[in-house]
Formats: structure tokens, C-alpha cells, sequence
């Protein structure tokens, strides 16, 4: 997903670091070596970066500038979440929607592109204050949904599943807006997507809330 | 054995006894970067002074229990049902000072290659920060 933009800029001082939030890398390779990518493609079993950046869903990236400073924080990297009006018997989306998303990610992109290019003249950038207003935080309670999680992620690596499973239900439980924490855990089907009637359901209590909430770009879909 | 998970990695200790994770100082200091001075526990510059009331959970026959400190810190903290595994998490308020001080917070994690990456190793270059997963 993120060659293309990777190759266009790799040449201004950036790269991208791309972390796979999978309990093994077996299920990140494929993708992986089908992109054989020029930049870092990171495993990250344990959500540790989700933990650090209070990341909760995939995809969302963080901006980082040349001195290690945030100047856009964690937020949804241009997906838009047209997929919710997918008919389920046929597995497929109105075509204003999907146009939608496609349109969504190249807005993102032109917008990182831009920041490459421009640096702090870039239009899409964040002063410090509202970099910090937009900065969602970890709570009491998601911090301990990682400590469960963390714990839960190595048990299964032991084979001490069903102990695995009451840590991990556990993080969902503390932290139930964590996407990344829900469908990791959650079964998979016959394509290896976390995308179970469970999955549908859990979409559909979402309500009139965001699946992916809207970037703050010029030009993205609300 | 006893297995502790921290910010710090993953480490094995001798088991102790049944109650809390007493350590050797040292091996307190390697796997969580709190050490006992005259002054109270202490990481870098922040000190807890060991309260009377709770002098004897805390510090024991020259022993930290860990999960007595993690508790009175009011940090996050999980252990499997036979004791044998511990994790001990980040405080909340750690984490959300340091994502508001906007320095991007380092990691250093493998590749396909078991290659290890840290983020700190592209100072100088803008980067992308970008997640994803196969399921």
C-alpha cells in the first residue's frame, strides 16, 4: 500500500516506516515480499507502537519531522470507511463509495507528498499546540488493556491459549475502542480477514460513530 | 523460573516467594530501571519514598517486590493465574507527557529478516509512521 508513495519521495530525506500490527510474521510476509519494500516493514507482535502513539485501528500514521518531532500525531492515514455500506450477500460497494475511498487515500497521499516536498511550509502541518490538541491520550484504563494484551500475546506464543484468550479479552474489555486489540484476537475467516459476523456487528453498534474517523485534510470525505 | 515482560524486554528471574516479585536489586534495576536509594525507589530523577505503612511490601530483607511498587505507583500490571509471568506496563500519565512533549517516542523492533530497527536510526529524515496488519 505504500510503495508507490514511497517511491516517488524516497529520494527527499523520508522514508517510511511501516509496522505490521500481527501476532506472527508469517501472517505480515506474504504481503510483505509481495511488496518487497525499500523502506523498514516492521513486525509489531506485541502493539507496542500502538501503545506508545495510543494507536487504535489500522491503517493511522504518525508524522514525523527531521528533528524526531510530531507534526501531524496518530491519526487515520486516509482510509475511508465506504466498506460499511458493502452489501454482504454480494461483497460489494455502491460505486460512489468506493470512488470515495480511492480518492480519500490519494488525498492522503498527495498531502504527505506535499509535506516531503515543502517541510514546514507544507500547509498540512500542525504548530505544536494544535498537535497537542489533536493528540488523543492513553487513560488509566487502555494502559492496562496493553499490560493484559502484552501478557496475553506471550502466553499464546507459549501455547497457554486458553489463559491467552482471558488476558486478551480482557484488553478489549479495558479498551474497547481499540480496533487493533479487538480484531487481532478475534477469529478469522476462510480469507484471514477479522471480518466474522462478529466483526459486522460490531461495525454496525458503531452507530453514526467512525469506523475511520475523517482526516482533517482539505479535501477528504467527512 | 518467573518470566517478566516490561518496557525494558523480556527477562527471566528465579522464582520467589508466592505474594508479590521480590527481586535482588539488581536484577529490579534491569528489568524495570527503578532502584532502591537512600532517598526511596527511584527511575532517573523521579523518587517514591517507601511510606512506613508500606515499608515491609515494598522492601524486604534487602529484596523490591516489584509488584508492590507497580501497585503503589498506580501503574498498569498483569500476571498469569499461576504467578509465573508478570507484566508490567507504562503508567498512563508517562505515556500521554510524553506524547504531549511531541517528541516522538522510540522503538526498536524486527524486520522479516529478524533484523532490528529503531526509529531513532532515521534522525535527520522525515518519516512516515505508518501501521497496517494482515487480518
Amino acid at each position: 500500500m505504500w510503495q508507490k508513495l514511497y517511491d516517488e519521495l524516497k529520494d527527499q530525506n523520508f522514508t517510511i516506516i511501516a509496522i505490521a500490527m500481527d501476532s506472527e510474521a508469517d501472517a505480515a510476509r506474504p504481503w510483505i515480499e509481495a511488496a518487497a519494500p525499500g523502506y523498514p516493514a516492521l513486525i509489531d507482535r506485541d502493539h507496542r507502537v500502538a501503545e506508545l502513539y495510543n494507536m487504535v485501528n489500522v491503517p493511522q500514521a504518525v508524522w514525523i519531522d527531521e528533528t524526531g518531532k510530531i507534526v501531524r500525531p496518530a491519526e487515520n492515514a486516509g482510509a475511508y470507511e465506504g466498506f460499511r455500506a458493502m452489501d454482504l450477500e454480494t461483497w460489494t460497494m455502491p460505486d460512489g463509495e468506493l470512488a470515495t475511498t480511492i480518492s480519500a487515500q490519494a488525498t492522503y497521499f498527495a498531502a504527505v507528498g506535499d509535506w516531503v516536498r515543502l517541510g514546514a511550509e507544507s500547509g498540512h502541518l500542525f504548530n505544536s499546540d494544535q498537535a497537542r490538541a489533536r493528540t488523543a491520550l492513553p487513560s488509566k484504563e487502555s494502559a492496562q488493556a496493553h499490560c493484559h494484551f502484552h501478557l496475553g500475546q506471550y502466553l499464546l506464543r507459549q501455547g497457554r491459549e486458553t489463559e491467552a484468550r482471558e488476558h486478551l479479552a480482557e484488553a478489549s474489555r479495558l479498551h474497547p475502542t481499540s480496533w487493533n486489540i479487538w480484531r487481532q484476537a478475534a477469529e478469522k475467516n476462510e480469507t484471514g480477514l477479522a471480518a466474522s459476523a462478529k466483526f459486522w456487528d460490531r461495525v454496525q453498534a458503531l452507530g453514526d460513530d467512525h469506523y475511520y474517523p475523517p482526516v482533517e485534510l482539505a479535501g477528504m470525505p467527512k | 523460573m518467573t518470566v517478566i515482560l516490561s518496557q525494558l524486554g523480556e527477562f527471566e528471574v528465579p522464582a520467589g516467594p508466592p505474594g508479590g516479585l521480590w527481586l535482588e536489586p539488581e536484577q529490579a534495576t534491569a528489568v524495570s530501571g527503578w532502584e532502591l536509594r537512600p532517598e526511596g525507589l527511584c527511575r532517573g530523577d523521579v523518587c517514591v519514598p517507601v511510606p512506613p505503612s508500606k515499608a515491609e511490601t515494598l522492601v524486604a530483607d534487602g529484596k523490591i517486590n516489584l509488584a508492590a511498587l507497580w501497585d503503589h505507583m498506580g501503574m498498569p500490571i498483569a500476571q498469569s493465574a499461576d504467578g509465573d509471568v508478570w507484566a508490567l506496563g507504562e503508567g498512563a500519565e508517562n505515556r500521554a507527557a510524553e506524547l504531549r512533549s511531541l517528541e516522538a517516542p522510540d522503538f526498536t523492533l524486527p524486520d522479516l529478516a529478524g533484523v532490528q530497527h529503531s526509529l531513532s536510526d532515521h534522525r535527520g529524515k522525515k518519516v512516515l509512521l505508518a501501521t497496517w496488519a494482515s487480518w
